[in-house]
This record gives C-alpha cells, sequence and structure tokens, in this order.
C-alpha cells in the first residue's frame, strides 16, 4: 500500500518548562491527500497550531522536544538536517498566518517580502522574481498589481494583506499548505472571498490543505475531512458531514451547540461547554475532556476521570476517543441533515 | 414612560487628516461617523454591525463620550450629553460604562482583580473603604467567580474569566447602558456562549440596556431583537432581527449575510451563492455543487 501524500503519525511536541512539561501534542496521527482539505478544529491551547508548526519544522529544538513521523511524498521531514528542511520550507510546504500585520515585515515593500520565497527557492534574476509577485498579486485578486507591488504592508487593508500573505504562500506552488486561522481577523465579507479565494487556487495547483480554525461554520464550507483536538489530542476524526451531522463524543457536540446560526430560537439561552479548558502542564488523568463533560455519568464506575480512552474507529473512517458505548451516542443529538435552508 | 433612554440625532464624527511637516495643518477629514441616529429604551439591546472600518466603534466611543463628536445630539435620559466637558461627564459615567474586546490588554497586569473591580467606587466615593471589599466579592459572585479571588492578578485567569472581570468592573456602578465593543470576539467558541448568557441574564436581572457591536451576525442576532447595520460611517438599515434576517432592504446587508458561514453547509456540500455590495452595486456569484 502506498503512503498518503501527508502522512502524520504519533506526533508529540513537548515543551519542558521550569514548571514541568508543557505536552502541547500527545500522539496526534492524521493524513491529507493532494487537492484535499483537512479541518483542524479546537480552542486555544488545544494543540492545533503548534502540531502544524511542527510540520513546518518551525520549533527550536532546544525549547521542544518533538518526536513521531512526518511522512510528506515518502520523506520523513522530522530526519531532515535544518538545511534540507529549510530548502522544502516556502516550497514544498507553505504556511499562512492568522494575523498578516505582525507576520509581514513593516519595513519592506509587499513585492519584496513575496518575491523573497520565490529568489531563495529559484535561481532567478530580481526583475523575474518581482515579475513573478505581480503574477502572484494578480491571481490573489489585487488590483492593479503593477502599482501595489511597491506599497507597503501599512498601506494595504486587512484583506489585501492577508491576499498577499496566500500570494506568498502559493508563489512556488507549494504540495501542502497550512492555514493558520487565516480568516479570524478578517469581516465576514472578507473572510468568504478569501476562503472562495483558497479553494479556488486549491483546485488549480491540486494543493492539500490544513486549515486550522474555531469556526465550524468555516470547516463546514471548505473541509473534506476534520480533526477535532482537545489538550494536546485527536478526539474525533471523520468526514465533515460525519462530524457535523453525527458528532461521535460530546466534546464535538458541545462545540456545535455552542454556536448560535441565523435560524436558532433566539429565546433559548446558549448551550456553553461549561467550565475551562485543563492545563496542558497537568492535565486530568482520565478523559481530559471528562471535568466539562454533561454525559460521563452515563459511564459505569467513574472510568471517565480515572482511565483516558483509546482513539477507536467507530465507522469506516470515522475516529473518536470517548467511553461512551454505541447505544449512548443517540442521546448525542446531532445537527439535523433535514435541516439545510 | 417618558420615552427611549438613549437618542441618538444625527451624530457625526470627523477625524482630522493632518498634513506631514514641521507644522501640521488639517487638509481633510474622515467623516467615520456621518450622520448616525438611532436610539434604546431602558433594558433593551441594539446591535450594531457592520465591517471594520464602518465606524461601529467609533458610534460607541461616543455615545461613552471617549471621543468628541463634531456635531449631533446624544440625548441620554432627556438630556443632550454630546458636548458635556469631562466634569459634567463625571455624574453620568456611573451610568453609562464601557466592555471592551479584548479582555487581555483591558486589564490593568499591575492590579489585582479586587483592585480592577473596586477602582470605580473608590473613584465615585459611593461605598466606604470597609464597604468596598464586601462589594466586589458580591460582584465576581454576580459573574460566576470565585469571590475568594479577589486579590489574584489578571495573568491568573483565563480569557473567559478576564471578559467576567470587565463585566464585573462595568457593573460595580449598576449601570443603565452598557456599550459592549466586540466582547466576545476575542474568546473560544465555547466561552462566547458562556459571556453572552452571563449578560443576557445580567441585562434581564438588572434592567440594563445594551448597544451591542459585534460582527457576528449569528451572536448579535441572538442577543439583539433590534439591529442596526452600519456602512461607511452611516447606518444604511436599522430593523427587528426577524425582518433583517428574513427580509434585507439594503444591498450591503444582503452581502454580509451571504457571507455568514453555516454549519448547515456540511450536509449539502459546494459553495453557497454569495453576494458582493461594491460601490452601490451588488455581484452574485452563484452557488456550486462540490
Amino acid at each position: 500500500m502506498t503512503r498518503p501524500f501527508l502522512s502524520v503519525e504519533n506526533l508529540v511536541v513537548h515543551f519542558p518548562t521550569p514548571d514541568g512539561v508543557v505536552r502541547a501534542t500527545d500522539g496526534l496521527s492524521y493524513t491529507v491527500e493532494p487537492g484535499k482539505t483537512l479541518g483542524i478544529v479546537g480552542e486555544s491551547g488545544s494543540g492545533k497550531s503548534v502540531s502544524s508548526s511542527a510540520i513546518l519544522g518551525l520549533h527550536r529544538n532546544t525549547s521542544a522536544q518533538v518526536s513521531g513521523r512526518i511522512w510528506l511524498d515518502d520523506v520523513d521531514l522530522l530526519t531532515l538536517s535544518d538545511k534540507d528542511m529549510q530548502a522544502r520550507r516556502g516550497k514544498d510546504v507553505a504556511m499562512i498566518f492568522q494575523d498578516p500585520l505582525s507576520a509581514l515585515h513593516p519595513y519592506y515593500t509587499i513585492g519584496d517580502q513575496v518575491a523573497e520565497a520565490y529568489r531563495v527557492h529559484n535561481n532567478v534574476s530580481r526583475k523575474a522574481a518581482r515579475d513573478r509577485a505581480i503574477e502572484m498579486l494578480d491571481r490573489v485578486g489585487i488590483p492593479n498589481p503593477k502599482l501595489r507591488v511597491d506599497d507597503y504592508p501599512h498601506q494595504f487593508s486587512g484583506g489585501m494583506r492577508q491576499r498577499a500573505m496566500i500570494a506568498m504562500a502559493l508563489i512556488n506552488d507549494p504540495q501542502l499548505l497550512i492555514a493558520d486561522e487565516p480568516t479570524t481577523a478578517l469581516d465576514v465579507t472578507v473572510q468568504a472571498q478569501i476562503l472562495d479565494l483558497l479553494q479556488d487556487l486549491q483546485s488549480e495547483f491540486k494543493t492539500a490543505l490544513i486549515m486550522i480554525t474555531h469556526d465550524l461554520g468555516v470547516i463546514a464550507e471548505v473541509a473534506d475531512e476534520v480533526l477535532v483536538m482537545y489538550a494536546g489530542r485527536a478526539v474525533e476524526y471523520g468526514t465533515t458531514k460525519q462530524l457535523l451531522t453525527a458528532p461521535s463524543m460530546p466534546y464535538t457536540l458541545g462545540l456545535i451547540q455552542s454556536v448560535p446560526d441565523l435560524s436558532s430560537d433566539v429565546n433559548e439561552p446558549l448551550r456553553p461547554i461549561p467550565g475551562n479548558p485543563p492545563s496542558l502542564l497537568d492535565p486530568p488523568s482520565g478523559c481530559a475532556f471528562a471535568p466539562r463533560c454533561t454525559f460521563k455519568h452515563l459511564v459505569a464506575d467513574g472510568l471517565p476521570d480515572t482511565v483516558m480512552p483509546e482513539l477507536e474507529e467507530i465507522a469506516p473512517g470515522h475516529l473518536r476517543r470517548c467511553h461512551l458505548k454505541e447505544h449512548d451516542l443517540s442521546k448525542l443529538t446531532p445537527l439535523a441533515v433535514g435541516d439545510v435552508a | 414612560m417618558s420615552g427611549p433612554l438613549l437618542e441618538v440625532k444625527d451624530l457625526t464624527m470627523h477625524f482630522p487628516i493632518r498634513s506631514r511637516g514641521l507644522i501640521p495643518r488639517t487638509v481633510g477629514h474622515v467623516p467615520a461617523v456621518d450622520g448616525v441616529s438611532f436610539s434604546i429604551n431602558a433594558g433593551e439591546a441594539l446591535g450594531l454591525v457592520g465591517e471594520s472600518g464602518s465606524g461601529k466603534s467609533t458610534t460607541g466611543r461616543l455615545i461613552t463620550r471617549l471621543h468628541q463628536p463634531t456635531s449631533g445630539q446624544i440625548i441620554f435620559d432627556g438630556q443632550d450629553i454630546a458636548q458635556w466637558s469631562s466634569r459634567q461627564m463625571k455624574p453620568l459615567r456611573r451610568d453609562i460604562q464601557m466592555i471592551f474586546q479584548d479582555p487581555y490588554t483591558s486589564l490593568n497586569p499591575r492590579h489585582t482583580v479586587g483592585e480592577i473591580i473596586g477602582a470605580p467606587l473608590e473613584i465615585h466615593k459611593l461605598v466606604p473603604k470597609q464597604g468596598r471589599l464586601r462589594r466586589v466579592q458580591e460582584l465576581l459572585e454576580i459573574v460566576g467567580l470565585n469571590p475568594e479571588h479577589y486579590n489574584r492578578y489578571p495573568h491568573e485567569f483565563s480569557g473567559g474569566q478576564r471578559q467576567r472581570i470587565g463585566i464585573a468592573r462595568a457593573l460595580t456602578m449598576q449601570p443603565r447602558l452598557l456599550v459592549a465593543d466586540e466582547p466576545v470576539s476575542a474568546l473560544d467558541v465555547s466561552i462566547q456562549a458562556q459571556i453572552i448568557n452571563l449578560m443576557k441574564d445580567l441585562q434581564k436581572e438588572f434592567n440594563i440596556a445594551f448597544l451591542f457591536i459585534a460582527h457576528d451576525l449569528a451572536i448579535v442576532r441572538h442577543f439583539c431583537p433590534q439591529i442596526a447595520v452600519m456602512y461607511l460611517g452611516k447606518i444604511v438599515e436599522n430593523a427587528p432581527r426577524e425582518e433583517l434576517y428574513t427580509n434585507p432592504q439594503h444591498g450591503y446587508t444582503r452581502a454580509l449575510l451571504s457571507a455568514v458561514p453555516d454549519m448547515r453547509q456540511a450536509t449539502v456540500g459546494g459553495r453557497r451563492e454569495r453576494i458582493r455590495y461594491v460601490a452601490g452595486q451588488e455581484e452574485i456569484t452563484p452557488a456550486t455543487a462540490s
């Protein structure tokens, strides 16, 4: 059997601190195929950004302990030297960051910054790199790119800066693109444009896309598969439809229910998940979600508080980490399929 | 009833554009808020939505008089406070309080929670010193925090807990109007719902009117029976929520609604129809199948 295009296997990222080891990511596995989108959902501190930065080798080995395997096209990225990784970063694998204002350098023009990745990885003249940058800015929908290429970041609006970031990430036609909350800082109208743009470019270049977000609406619109993370571990993994219409564990359900949509009953109070996410320094001994779980009384012997459930397959391609029995799953009320507007 | 608690009439705020150079001159104006009118009754909530730069935050800051309006009226409880001096405003600051967007930067990291929440009591000298702690603990309890945590510092709390502290501080003076500027957009989704429910309970319990500024249309719809949409400094539509969401009249409102990501899209796949509003024109991108 051939290996999937991107295969993350048992990824562990630990940060030793004076107060103890922060288990930011603990035993994470997933795969992504070319042209497909994996959505990673979770709250702040669930390890979604940390695990993705590991793919690009962005963790300093003096402060982070990274282990596991990250296979990209049959090469384990974690075994590469810094130099070899550098040759791939920005070429085969690229990342779009959440906040374009802090990710762009204020002293360099947009054109210089977009062209830089191209010049580093291709032996081309300044002129050729600049032309390529103009071409990319045009492709991501910056009006008048020949003039705007010499603008500084502060002369761009938020949506245009994010487009410039996308142009920068896509300039070498990467095979894998990681978008870390690419639209969180943007208005909904601009967000819609950026998401549409990413999908158009993805179908054009057959890029594998990892979309990190906390917005399940965004997930529903762009992702083929979804990975839900909690306290550094995968708690549910399946197709977008499986997860949003038939969530198989209480945290995913809680995320779905806590968000109002444009048709929910305004007289009902919202249904938040009680409590706060656990500390990664001292995670609960059993199921990490147990202290906040409203279903744990359905499990006998206080199991959730003492034993960490394993990730199990409940349907083809649908995994979950939960003690709840199959027959109790019907008590989790999912999004009704007939509820389509 | 003697009319609305807050009535804003033709409110305008022009930010000056200054020329560069040794002696800056005012060379023009940006009309951030351009003839805005609306009213809020006691105990009711008005939602103000719009994109960044539409002037919704500036409107909130004008009502709390953190900015000086260029012209127009802000009638609070029958008095036009638009041009009042800060001395005149001081007693009124009890009635109008603000909840800020970012719970990480809006609390002084060097002050304990007790000092933060108790500061208004000290400034307005309403409660004798001995009674302050009791009031602070009472407020902590109201917003769902442990009253024994009054001597902790903001960094010891999570984002959602900090926002509760911000709300407790706003409640200290028993305000009649709360201006909440994106109160949940910096929080995790599971925590957003907690804060929205808390604010709704407080609104009912203390009969507080809200000006709720946000860009998340689903949350605004949940919190506010009446919603105003701002675009380029003007209110382009102001309607009861059922009407606004089912039958939007303005092209910009339609564009805004078509852009909200919808979880139900997962059941159909593909892309929804989108409406773009550019220079007064609507452009429709048709839906696609997956």
